[in-house]
């Protein structure tokens, strides 16, 4: 829901701009942001579910401590959104709970 | 104003250490009708209560001390009973589980060496103490992500684990609600026996007790011979490793990895003769993350989110002291390895003992004579 956000931009030197989508949908965001910053842009400020409780959170800190913002992207699980810049493309998801930790080396994929 | 702080500077006893053994130890008196106060150095301390690894061990524990293994046996079966009245005076629940727990060799002769160590256990126990010797077979009954090189396990159902800072806290909150008192008083520098009782200088001034019991972890070392009391404790360091959280698969704790109440998977077991370096190294870090993985090869795939590292509280042989000073009656010692296992038995025997001068423990085993000669 691009539009939606709550977050407004500082006006901005460049005017490039990229296309990520955000659980599917598209979002357009300038190079150099965070994947946690790309999720607060789309409006979907819920980056995961706590393994624990269920309870939605949010990105908190946006400097790699708080672990608030664990996100699925391009299919790798549990990464700290605020870490990652966004590239062109870039599948993010909502981190779901904890994920299943599947054997590679069982399965014969290479570790 | 001197007169009032004066006046509340005083406890029937006082404990200097609030960690998980003096929190413990102070239930206890408290069960037992005791005003306690709890001096506690601050947060420049060397605090083992909060890097500890969790475990509720028993198999293998005591091996050369039969004493030991009746006490961490005993502590045990009592900790489901604390676990409960942690939960019901506080609300917090410590993730206490105890259904049993392996311990993964790497090779046939740790194997062989670690099943002969509880045969002997067995029989000094007159034959009740129960263990399995596993293979990789049936170790995957338990673990099915067990990896290839575990040559097998030894299996023992009175071993568990629990939260360990939970259980700090819960301890911590009984502790206060029931009219507790932990002062952050900063180090006690130097107690002084009287002709009743004790005095306790620290930064913010003199306590006064009628008892005084030390459990200080490795500053017991400076603290017992003040009061007729020997300590020769070294610091032994363990560091420990956290991975992200991931759905739960490790159902039980086995003595180099665990899961945690929070899905986070846990890794230890590392020993270090360090001195007072509660640090962390990259070697070190690599060779306990290594033998992980041989043991889950599945761990590979993981991403590591702390690492701390914590000193271990060692006497010679490893065993606890649990004493009082024949020299200046009121004053005790009680210091261990094991907080976190023992917890039970402080908060119950240990404390029962203090309060009342008897008890049912074989506490002659613990006195620090033994490491005279």
């Amino acid at each position: 829901m691009p539009g939606a956000s709550k977050f407004e931009r500082l006006a901005y030197a460049s005017n490039d701009w990229i296309q990520v989508t955000v659980e599917g949908q598209p979002v357009q965001v300038r190079p150099g942001d965070s994947a946690a910053a790309a999720l607060l842009a789309a409006g979907q400020p819920a980056a995961r579910t706590s393994a624990v409780s269920g309870d939605p959170r949010a990105p908190y800190c946006l400097m790699g401590i708080c672990f608030e913002c664990l996100l699925e992207i391009d299919g790798v699980p549990n990464v700290q959104g605020c870490m990652v810049q966004v590239a062109d493309g870039m599948n993010i998801r909502r981190q779901q709970g904890a994920p299943v930790l599947n054997d590679s080396l069982a399965e014969g994929v290479p570790a | 104003m001197q007169a009032t702080s004066h006046a509340a500077r005083t406890a029937d006893l006082c404990l200097v250490g609030g960690g998980l053994v003096g929190l413990a130890v102070g239930l206890g008196l408290q069960r037992n009708g005791l005003k306690v106060t709890i001096l506690d150095e601050g947060d420049i301390a060397l605090r083992a209560s909060r890097g500890n690894f969790g475990l509720v061990w028993v198999q293998g524990k005591g091996d050369t001390l039969p004493d030991y293994a009746t006490v961490t046996r005993l502590s045990a079966r009592l900790w489901p009973q604390l676990a409960q009245r942690l939960q019901d005076g506080t609300g917090i629940d410590i993730e206490l589980q105890q259904r049993g727990g392996l311990y993964l060799s790497l090779s046939e002769q740790e194997l062989s060496a670690r099943e002969a160590m509880l045969l002997k256990m067995q029989h000094q126990a007159g034959g009740e103490y129960p263990f399995q010797r596993l293979d990789l077979k049936q170790v995957r009954e338990f673990i099915p992500q067990a990896g290839p090189e575990v040559t097998g396990a030894t299996w023992c159902p009175e071993d568990g684990h629990l939260n360990p800072l939970r259980l700090l806290r819960a301890l911590t909150e009984l502790f206060l609600r029931q009219g507790g008192q932990i002062r952050n008083s900063g180090r006690v520098s130097r107690i002084t026996p009287l002709t009743t009782g004790f005095r306790l200088a620290t930064p913010e001034g003199d306590w006064h007790c009628d008892k005084v019991v030390l459990s200080a972890g490795l500053g017991n070392r400076d603290l017992a011979p003040q009061v007729g009391l020997s300590a020769p404790l070294v610091p032994n360091r363990g560091q420990v490793l956290i991975t992200e959280r991931v759905q739960p698969f490790l159902h039980y704790p086995t003595g180099h990895v665990r899961q945690t109440g929070e899905s986070t998977v846990q890794i230890g077991d590392s020993k270090e003769d360090v001195g007072f370096d509660s640090g962390t190294t990259t070697e070190v870090m690599a060779q306990i993350a290594a033998r992980a993985t041989r043991m889950f090869p599945l761990l590979r795939d993981l991403r590591m989110v702390r690492a701390w590292g914590a000193l271990r509280i060692m006497t010679p042989d490893g065993y606890p002291i649990y004493q009082a000073s024949s020299q200046y009656p009121g004053a005790y010692l009680v210091t261990c390895h094991s907080g976190v296992t023992l917890g039970a038995l402080h908060e119950g025997p240990i404390a029962n003992w203090i309060a009342t001068d008897t008890n049912t423990l074989p506490l002659e085993a613990f006195h620090a004579r033994r490491f005279e000669s």
